[in-house]
C-alpha cells in the first residue's frame, strides 16, 4: 500500500518529528465512554461493524479515565453528575480533548431545567460540538475527525508535561 | 354488597366527621381524611381483614398554589386480596406544612416520604430517615412547588470550577 513498497528499496523515510507525532497520536485517540444517557446508545453504535470506528483509530473504548485521550460526554449532565464528569476529566492524562455530544451536553437541550447544566462548557473545555438529539454515528465520527484535524495541526510541544491533578485519593 | 361501600361505609363509622370527602372518578375511589387521622386510617386499613390494603405504591403530593388549602397528599394503595386500588388524600392547610408518616404501616412509603419531602417541603413526622433524596443534602428549595422558577435559582446547586 505505497510506502511499503518503497521501504523494500531504501528501508527509510524523512519526515519532522512533530509529523511523527502527531500523526501517531491522531491515529490512536482512544475514547473515555462518558455515556450518561440516551446518546450513549448511538456512541455505542459508532463503534460497532457497522459504522465501525475503528476505521479512526477511536474503538478502543477504555473504562479507566488514566488511558483516555477524549472524553465524549454522550448524555445529559445533571448537577450532581457534573461532579462526577470533572472527577473523571481531571483523572485523563495531558493532552486531552473533550467531544460534547448532543444537544443536552451542548446546551441542555430540551431540559431546560433547574437539575440539568445548560451546557457542559460551564465546568469543562469543549474542543467539539456534536448537534443532533441524538447525533446520528456518522456525525460522532464526524466529531471525531475533527478531533484529529485539530491534533495533526498541532505540534508536540504544544503539550507540555502536565502532572495529574491531585484528587487526595489515598494512597498506599 | 360492593366493595366500594364496604370500604366507604367502615371508615364512615370508624371516622365519622374526619372522613371530609368521598370522591368516585371512572371507578377509583378517593378519599379525603383530616390530616391528623392519616395515621390512625392507615393503619384501619392495612390491618382490617376484610379490607386489607396491604400495599402502598405511591405517595405525593400537589401543590395547588393557593393560600388556603396549599397542599395535598395522595397516598395510592392496593388491596392484593380484593384487588382493588385505593386513593386516600389529606388537605395540609397552614404552615408548617407536616403529617405523621405512614412508616410504620408501610415500610414502602419510605422513600416516597423523602422524594414528597425533597420536592415539596412537606415533613413527614416521625419518619425514620427524611433526608433529601435527588437534591444535594443542603439544597435550600423545593422544587416542585409552584413557586419554584423552572431554571432554578443561580448558583444555588454548585459546579466545579472552570477549566482553564
Ligand atoms: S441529546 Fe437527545 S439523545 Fe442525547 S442525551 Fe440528550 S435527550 Fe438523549
Amino acid at each position: 500500500m505505497g510506502l511499503e513498497a518503497k521501504l523494500t528499496q531504501d528501508g527509510f523515510i524523512t519526515t519532522t518529528l512533530d509529523a511523527i507525532i502527531s500523526w501517531a497520536r491522531k491515529s490512536s485517540v482512544w475514547p473515555m465512554p462518558m455515556g450518561i444517557s440516551c446518546c450513549a446508545i448511538e456512541m455505542i453504535s459508532a463503534a460497532d461493524p457497522k459504522y465501525d470506528l475503528a476505521r479512526f483509530g477511536s474503538e478502543v473504548m477504555r473504562f479507566t479515565p488514566r488511558q483516555c485521550d477524549v472524553m465524549i460526554v454522550a448524555g445529559t449532565v445533571t448537577y450532581k453528575m457534573a461532579q462526577v464528569v470533572r472527577r473523571i476529566y481531571d483523572q485523563m492524562p495531558e493532552p486531552k480533548w473533550v467531544i460534547a455530544m448532543g444537544a443536552c451536553t451542548s446546551s441542555g437541550g430540551m431540559y431546560r431545567s433547574y437539575s440539568v447544566v445548560q451546557g457542559i462548557d460551564q465546568f469543562l473545555p469543549v474542543d467539539v460540538y456534536t448537534a443532533g438529539c441524538p447525533p446520528r454515528p456518522e456525525n460522532l465520527i464526524n466529531a471525531v475527525m475533527a478531533i484529529q484535524a485539530k491534533i495533526a495541526k498541532s505540534k508536540a510541544r504544544d503539550y507540555p508535561d502536565v502532572p495529574l491533578t491531585d484528587l487526595g485519593v489515598i494512597k498506599n | 354488597m360492593q366493595f366500594k361501600e364496604l370500604i366507604v361505609e367502615k371508615v364512615k363509622e370508624k371516622f365519622g366527621e374526619s372522613l371530609q370527602d368521598v370522591n368516585e372518578f371512572r371507578g377509583d375511589l378517593s378519599l379525603t381524611i383530616h390530616k391528623d387521622k392519616i395515621l390512625q386510617l392507615a393503619e384501619f386499613l392495612h390491618n382490617d381483614s376484610e379490607l386489607a390494603f396491604t400495599m402502598c405504591k405511591d405517595v405525593t403530593a400537589i401543590d395547588w398554589a393557593v393560600r388556603k388549602n396549599r397542599f395535598t397528599v395522595v397516598y395510592h394503595l392496593l388491596s392484593l386480596k380484593n384487588n382493588f386500588n385505593l386513593r386516600v388524600k389529606a388537605n395540609l392547610e397552614n404552615e408548617p406544612y407536616t403529617i405523621e408518616s405512614v412508616t410504620s404501616v408501610w415500610r414502602s412509603a419510605d422513600w416516597y416520604e423523602r422524594e414528597t419531602y425533597d420536592m415539596y417541603g412537606i415533613v413527614f413526622e416521625n419518619h425514620p430517615d427524611l433526608r433529601r433524596m435527588y437534591m444535594p443534602e443542603g439544597f435550600e428549595y423545593y422544587p416542585l412547588r409552584k413557586d419554584f422558577p423552572v431554571l432554578g435559582i443561580p448558583g444555588s446547586l454548585p459546579l466545579p470550577n472552570k477549566t482553564e
